[in-house]
């Protein structure tokens, strides 16, 4: 049984990882499509159009995979966990139906007329179409962390023999997590989107791509993470208060404190050790995390101690929460000192251009390691409270299970290779395109004289 | 108000529904995958333009014939999806596959532009073939027999066939000259196949389950489950002769084909529903019990009633804006 468990995880934490990178990039690269596509209504030049057409195929490829490794989310519930929907099916079933009704089919049926359908429809459907991809991805993200907060933070409902029903669904959907939670994870990927457009147009631009079109994206970009980052760790900073109110076991494992402690240290760096409960190698700030977390230098923070068995791991939540902090930070660095260069009017230098080639998934590394802190945070609750991870599995022989996991890795290994290679290979393809066609060259001309300077001084790296 | 006892009746209709939706829909990019032709480079990429506006959102009816089964009748849910974990695991396996290739051959170097349409083709079959596969072993009560795995095969084989005939007449709707010549003569060939398989399940179905033999010959669900049969084989003749005369001049009646074959997916899949209704899992669950909580019912289909009608709506616009036929598949 021990095997079917812990394969299932593997299998699970494999999926959902991967799955989660699509996503975290669609969710923002179908507003800054919009964003694109509107200064292309605005200005008529066709240089925005020709950064829509290189970013729609990103998306497209992007939420292709997005939607296949989905659809392997929704049948893992039933093959690996039949516990998860026959304990709170009915409150985990709606808000999956409302995902799928409001947000999936929308976004499938008007990615169709956004991808083919620019010479079929008016330009401003083709527009219309471009901001519902990108509010269907939004509402998408909406239900779905409104299910996971709830498994988190569950309310609104009550137990009758051993299955959750619902009393308030309002309750249910704006669970106490929900709100931090989903600020947490769009603005993840408002970053995650930008340091990808960022760094494929740094890479563009160092192979001698000398377009407009590669600098604006870049400009753009990273303008949006210089302004994102901050608030995301201002929004990051409210969840974790939110977290240690309503899950205190989490935040004692991403602090690695294993005792109650009134001024409690912030741990920088250290070796969590689950035998001796204590740290090796502990570098530390004094009264560092009690102030970061109550306000107060002697606040007292609860230890793992406190908790019994009913705690998660310590080792895997303490390195994660670093592993995002420590890539957050790089990227408030570098976002805003590429941010500083351009606004005094220089050139990118090649360093600053490697740098953000790169970063260019340094997103992905932040929101999977996110995820890790809360979800292994989560531990060895599934739905806190009320089912075990381990009470919720499958009862099929764990040979199925490891066939299925091997599958799955050897597949989603080939996929990830292929995706970021095609990435760059777009990336080198677009650098031999001429930036104007001969179609467009009439409307360039028709061009009033001063928004095409103010377009040359915008580009302007 | 509706009844508490109505809300699962009212959920398997729904369930049903895009049930039906989803094989017609997603049968006819899948059929298109089947048929990819490996050494014409002009038809195969006619071919996936003609899918290309259209498989995201037929896919995503998939997701909600699983998702109402998850929502609506979570116990069959997790034992449907127990019997069938390793078929249910390579039908994602070639959905990922094909999914992901329709994207990545458009976009990377001519040399590996091959393997991807190798990539689509095989996802494309291997996908139909474990629905079919999964659709025997549901029928079949998941035993375990040889007899049931052999039933099943067979299964696999027949989906396969009817996608690949609802993927020819697409072709036939959306495609001219020599590809259109080509579809005809693949409709032809699917159809026959189609007609053997569908016998086949008239036969064994009643064979093995004793209320589906029940209800095929007693009053009044006999008359129903009599005219069923009847229809589809009277299609599959007309749809036959159809073919024989097409393609007509300046290409009247090409949509032909895929009106036939849609009736005939409708006929064969509502045989089916009747067949096992009130079960959800033949012989173990019927729909009252496998149910959730009515409160989680009714939240959930006062939802669906706004949204489907809303969505049959976009989804019809869509087809409208790439009515006619296909040209030359370009990204903006």
């Amino acid at each position: 049984m021990a095997d079917v468990l812990l394969l299932s995880r593997m299998q699970f934490a494999a999926n959902i990882s991967f799955h989660i990178l699509f996503p975290s990039i669609t969710i923002a690269l179908g507003w800054f499509l919009f964003y694109f596509k509107l200064r292309f209504n605005l200005s008529g030049h066709p240089v925005w159009m020709r950064i829509y057409r290189f970013w729609v195929k990103v998306f497209a490829l992007t939420f292709a995979l997005g939607v296949v490794s989905g659809i392997t989310m929704s049948f893992q519930f039933g093959t690996n966990w039949p516990g998860y929907m026959a304990t709170v099916g009915n409150i985990a079933g709606p808000l999956l139906g409302y995902e799928v009704l409001t947000a999936f089919f929308l976004e499938a049926t008007f990615l169709g007329i956004m991808l083919f359908g620019i010479n079929r429809v008016p330009p401003w459907v083709h527009t219309l179409a471009t901001v519902i991809v990108a509010i269907g991805t939004t509402l998408s993200a909406f239900w779905i962390i409104s299910l996971n907060s709830w498994m988190h933070t569950p309310a609104g409902f009550e137990m009758r023999d051993g299955v959750a029903h619902a009393l308030d669904w309002w309750a249910i959907i704006f669970n106490p997590s929900m709100p931090y939670r989903l600020m947490h994870v769009l603005l993840a990927s408002g970053l995650t989107a930008s340091f990808l457009i960022a760094g494929i147009s740094a890479y563009r631009i160092k192979r001698g791509d000398d377009k407009k079109a590669p600098k604006l994206t870049l400009k753009s970009a990273i303008i949006v993470a210089a302004i994102l980052m901050p608030i995301q760790i201002l929004v990051g900073d409210q969840h974790g208060l939110n977290t240690l109110e309503h899950q205190p076991q989490k935040v004692a494992a991403m602090e690695a404190a294993w005792e109650t402690k009134q001024g409690l240290p912030l741990v920088l760096f250290a070796i969590p050790d689950a035998q001796e409960k204590t740290n090796h190698f502990e570098v530390a700030i004094p009264n560092g995390a009690s102030l970061i977390l109550t306000h107060s230098l002697d606040g007292e923070v609860l230890g793992i101690n406190e908790f019994g068995d009913n705690h998660p791991p310590v080792a895997p939540v303490f390195y994660a929460f670093r592993v995002m902090l420590a890539t957050g930070f790089l990227m408030l660095a570098i976002s805003w000192f590429v941010s500083f260069t351009i606004f005094r009017g220089k050139s990118l230098p090649k360093l600053l251009l490697n740098v953000l080639v790169i970063m260019t998934f340094s997103g992905w590394v932040a929101t999977i390691a996110g995820w890790y802190v809360t979800e292994i945070g989560r531990q060895p609750y599934l739905v806190t409270g009320i089912l075990t991870t381990a009470d919720a599995v499958t009862t099929i022989p764990s040979g199925n299970v490891l066939f299925s996991f091997i599958g799955y890795l050897v597949v989603y290994a080939l996929l990830l290779t292929a995706y970021i290679k095609t990435l760059f290979r777009m990336a080198r393809n677009s650098v031999l395109i001429e930036e104007i066609k001969l179609e467009e060259r009439s409307t360039q001309k028709g061009f009033k004289h001063s928004s095409a300077t103010k377009l040359n001084t915008e580009a302007n790296l | 108000m509706i009844l508490d006892s109505t809300l699962p009746v009212i959920f398997a209709g729904l369930m049903a529904l895009s049930l039906v939706v989803y094989a017609i829909l997603d049968g006819y990019d899948l059929g298109v995958g089947v048929l990819l032709p490996l050494d014409n480079e002009t038809h195969s990429d006619e071919m996936i333009a003609s899918i290309g506006p259209f498989w995201d959102a037929n896919e995503t009816w998939l997701v909600l014939a699983v998702g109402l089964l998850l929502i609506a009748f979570p116990e069959a849910y997790n034992l449907v999806f127990k019997e069938l974990y390793i078929p249910a695991f390579i039908l994602l396996i070639g959905l990922i596959l094909r999914g992901v290739a329709f994207d990545f051959r458009a976009k990377v170097h001519i040399d590996h532009k091959r393997t991807w349409d190798k990539i689509f083709k095989i996802g494309s079959i291997v996908a139909s073939a474990a629905q079919g596969y999964m659709l025997g072993m549901y029928v079949m009560g998941f035993e375990s027999s040889v007899s049931a795995h052999l039933f099943s095969a067979l299964s696999s084989v027949g989906v396969t066939c009817a996608y690949a005939l609802i993927g020819s007449a697409w072709l036939i709707m959306k495609t001219e000259g020599e590809l259109q010549l080509k579809a005809i003569r693949w409709a032809k060939l699917a159809g026959k196949i189609s007609f053997a398989g569908i016998i086949a399940v008239c036969i064994v179905n009643p064979l093995i389950n004793p209320f589906v033999l029940e209800r095929w010959t007693n009053a009044p669900y006999a008359y129903f489950m009599a005219i069923i049969p009847f229809i589809s084989f009277v299609l599959l003749f007309v749809g036959n002769a159809v073919l024989n005369r097409l393609p007509l001049k300046d290409d009247s009646g090409c949509w032909l084909p895929f009106v036939i074959t849609l009736v005939l997916f409708i006929c064969c899949f509502s045989g089916l529903a009747f067949s096992f209704f009130p079960w959800v899992v033949p012989q173990q669950l019927t729909i009252w019990q496998a149910a959730s909580a009515p409160e989680s019912l009714r939240f959930i289909l006062v939802g669906a009633l706004i949204v489907i009608p809303c969505i049959l709506a976009y989804t019809a616009f869509s087809y409208r804006v790439f009515w006619g036929k296909v040209e030359h598949l370009r990204y903006y």
